[in-house]
C-alpha cells in the first residue's frame, strides 16, 4: 500500500478530506511476499490519516461504518485508515452480519462538506501558502486527531446501543481485571491473544489483555491507566528500523514521567510469520520472567 | 468559420495580479481557455507552473473552482471530481485537467494513461514547454535534442517523446495538438473538445521566456517559428482521422517549405552552445534531419 501513495496519503490528509480506505497489512518487498506484516501502515501513522486495527471480520465492516461516522465528523475531517492483516483475516471467510441499509444511513447521516468545488462559488483550493498557515494547517490536524479521542469512543457506544455489537473503543479489555500484567497487541496477533489469555490465567497467571484499535490518535491516557496498575507486555508486528516496534515506543514514550511500569517489547510474525496463542504464551512468560524489560526482542530469532 | 480574437468572448476568468512571469505563455494559454469553456468548469492542476501562477493563499488569479494536486495524480483527480459531479447529475461542467509537459510526459503519464483508457468525460491539456519550468528548467521527456537545460549541460542527448502519438495509440474521440501563437485556432480546439463527451487531450506548445533563454516580448514569435519550422504541428486527431490545421496544413500538403529549424533555434539562449564559440554544423544537421524524418512519416501517415 505505502509505497505506491505515500504521497498521497499526505495529500487527503492535508486536504482534510474523509476518505475511508481499508488496508490490507502485507509485506513490502523485496523479496517479494504476500504474507501480513503491518509495516505498511504502520510505516504511514504520521501523514495524518486515523489508522484502526481490527481483529474479526465484523470488526472491519462495523468499523468502516463507524468509520464513516467520525472522518465526517466536522470536528475530524480528516481520511481513516482500516487496516487488517493479510490471508488471516484477508483471505479467510466469517460470517458477518450486515444491517439494513436504512439503519446504516440514519447512524452515518448525510455528509455536508464545508468546502466544494463549485461554480458558483469558485474557489482555489491547495494553493501556495506561507509558512506561518501551513503551521496553523498541521496545528488543526493535531487538535482534530485530538477530537477524535473523545469521538472514537462515543460512536463505538453509540454503534452498540443500536445494532449491539462492541468490538472496543480506543482499546479492547479482555480480563484485565485483577490483573499484573496487560498484554498489548493488535490486529490478528489481538484476536489470537484472547485464547493465550485464557489459558494463561488457567494456569495461574494475572495476564489481562488491552487489544490496541487504534494507533491515530494513540491512546495516551488509557495507556497511562494500564501503566499505573500493571507492568505492559508489547507485541509489534512491524520494526521501525533502527528503532524499535512503533506500539512498544509508543507505549514508553506514553508512559514516560508518569508511572513505573516495566514494559516488555517483542517483534514478532513479520513476513507473515504464525502468531499462535502458544507463541504468544511463551512470550507472556518470558515477560513475566522478567528478562526483557525496556527493551524488545525479536520472537523465535533470539534467546532471552 | 473564421474569427478573430476581438470575436472571443469579454468575461475573463483569468484575473489580474497572478505570480506569472512576464511574458508566460500559460498565462495566454488560460485566458484562451477560459475564454472557451466559460465559468461551468473546474480545474485540477498538479506541480507546475500554474499551482504558482494561481498566487499566494488565501487569493487567487483563478475566478474558476480549482483543486490543486500532486505532480503525477492530476487525471487520477480529475477522474474523481468528474465521478463526483456525474453522481450529483452535473455533467454540465466540464472537468479540466491542467498540466505542464514534466507531469504529463514524465510523471503523470501513468494516471492519464489510465483515465483516457477508462473513458473519463474530461478535458486534458498539456502546455508544453519543454522543460520542468517551475522547479528552474529541468530536462522532461519534452525537452527537444541538444537543448541546454540546468540537468543538460552541453544539450540534451536524446530527442522528445511523440506524445501526440502515444494519445491516439488510447483511440479517444478526440485529440489536438495547439500552440499560443495561434489563439482562435486554440479556441475553436477547445471549443470543440468540449462539445464532444469522452476523454479529450490537447496539448498547447508554450515557449517560456526565461526557460529558453529568450526575450519576454517575443514568446508569440517563438510560437509561430515552432510552427513554421516543423517543429511543432497543429493538428486535431477526430473519429481515429489526423487532420492538419493553418500553416501546419500547408507544409504537410507542400504548399510551403517548412522553415529551417535554425530560425528558430538561433533566438533561443538554451540553444546558444550549437553557435558559440562555432558552428556546431553536426547536431544542427541531427535536428533538422530529425525534423524531416517527423514530417516523413506524418506524410505517410496522415496526407
Amino acid at each position: 500500500m505505502g509505497y505506491l501513495m505515500h504521497e498521497m496519503l499526505h495529500w487527503a490528509a492535508l486536504a482534510r478530506l474523509p476518505v475511508i480506505m481499508c488496508n490490507i497489512n502485507r509485506v513490502i518487498g523485496p523479496g517479494w511476499n504476500i504474507w501480513a506484516d503491518e509495516n505498511d501502515s504502520i510505516s504511514q501513522r504520521d501523514t495524518g490519516w486515523l489508522q484502526f486495527y481490527c481483529s474479526s471480520n465484523q470488526e472491519i465492516f462495523d468499523t468502516i461504518i463507524q468509520a464513516f461516522k467520525l472522518g465526517e465528523h466536522e470536528k475530524v475531517s480528516l481520511p481513516v485508515m482500516i487496516s487488517y492483516n493479510a490471508f488471516i483475516l484477508s483471505h479467510t471467510s466469517m460470517p458477518v452480519y450486515v444491517p439494513d441499509q436504512k439503519d446504516v444511513d440514519n447512524f452515518v447521516k448525510k455528509r455536508i462538506p464545508k468546502w466544494k468545488l463549485e461554480v458558483e462559488n469558485p474557489i482555489t483550493f491547495g494553493n501556495i501558502i506561507l509558512p506561518h498557515e501551513y503551521e496553523l494547517v498541521r496545528k488543526e490536524m493535531q487538535e482534530s486527531q485530538e477530537n477524535a479521542l473523545k469521538l472514537i469512543p462515543e460512536i463505538a457506544k453509540e454503534w452498540k446501543k443500536k445494532f449491539g455489537r462492541f468490538h472496543g473503543d480506543l482499546l479492547e479489555f479482555y480480563k484485565c481485571e485483577g490483573a499484573e500484567y496487560i498484554l498489548l497487541s493488535m490486529g490478528a496477533i489481538g484476536a489470537e491473544s484472547k485464547v493465550a489469555i485464557d489459558n494463561l490465567q488457567k494456569e495461574g497467571y494475572k495476564i489481562g489483555l488491552a487489544r490496541v484499535r487504534v494507533i491515530r490518535p494513540f491512546p495516551i491516557e488509557e495507556i497511562v491507566k494500564l501503566g499505573k496498575k500493571a507492568d505492559l507486555i508489547v507485541i509489534d508486528r512491524n520494526i521501525s528500523v533502527g528503532m524499535e516496534g512503533a506500539l512498544f515506543s509508543e507505549v514508553k514514550s506514553s508512559l514516560y514521567g508518569k508511572t513505573d511500569a516495566e514494559v516488555h517489547g517483542f517483534i514478532a510474525g513479520l513476513g507473515g510469520k504464525d502468531v499462535t496463542f502458544g507463541d504468544i504464551e511463551t512470550i507472556c512468560k518470558k515477560a513475566v520472567k522478567g528478562k526483557t524489560k525496556d527493551h524488545q526482542i525479536w520472537y523465535g530469532l533470539e534467546e532471552v | 468559420m473564421n474569427m478573430a480574437i476581438k470575436d472571443l468572448p469579454r468575461e475573463e476568468c483569468y484575473l489580474p495580479g497572478s505570480a506569472a512571469c512576464p511574458g508566460c505563455p500559460a498565462t495566454m494559454a488560460l485566458r484562451i481557455v477560459f475564454k472557451a469553456i466559460g465559468k461551468k468548469m473546474v480545474m485540477i492542476v498538479p506541480a507546475c507552473c500554474t499551482a504558482v501562477i494561481e498566487s499566494l493563499h488565501p487569493k487567487t488569479s483563478f475566478n474558476i473552482p480549482t483543486m490543486n494536486i500532486a505532480f503525477e495524480a492530476a487525471a487520477a483527480g480529475a477522474s474523481g471530481v468528474e465521478a463526483g459531479l456525474r453522481k450529483q447529475g452535473r455533467e454540465d461542467i466540464t472537468v479540466v485537467a491542467w498540466a505542464g509537459d514534466g507531469g504529463t510526459y514524465d510523471i503523470g503519464i501513468q494516471a492519464l494513461s489510465g483515465a483516457l483508457e477508462r473513458n473519463t468525460n474530461f478535458i486534458y491539456i498539456c502546455y508544453n514547454n519543454q522543460i520542468y519550468s517551475n522547479t528552474g528548467i529541468q530536462r522532461s521527456g519534452a525537452t527537444p535534442y541538444a537543448a541546454w537545460t540546468t540537468t543538460t549541460v552541453g544539450g540534451k542527448t536524446e530527442f522528445r517523446k511523440e506524445m501526440g502519438e502515444i494519445i491516439q495509440a488510447h483511440h479517444i474521440p478526440y485529440a489536438a495538438q495547439a500552440c499560443i501563437a495561434y489563439p482562435e485556432d486554440l479556441f475553436k480546439k477547445i471549443q470543440k473538445a468540449k462539445s464532444i463527451k469522452g476523454p479529450k487531450y490537447i496539448e498547447i506548445m508554450a515557449p517560456c521566456p526565461p526557460g529558453w533563454r529568450f526575450g519576454m516580448e517575443k514568446t508569440v514569435e517563438m510560437g509561430t517559428m515552432a510552427v513554421e519550422t516543423g517543429a511543432w504541428a497543429l493538428y486535431e486527431y477526430e473519429n481515429e482521422k489526423v487532420t492538419f490545421n493553418g500553416k501546419s496544413k500547408l507544409i504537410l500538403d507542400g504548399k510551403i517549405e517548412r522553415k529551417p529549424i535554425e530560425d528558430w533555434i538561433k533566438y533561443q539562449g538554451r540553444f546558444r552552445h550549437l553557435f558559440i564559440p562555432k558552428k556546431d554544423v553536426k547536431r544542427l544537421k541531427e535536428i533538422e534531419e530529425h525534423v524531416d524524418k517527423i514530417w516523413e512519416r506524418y506524410r505517410a501517415c496522415y496526407l
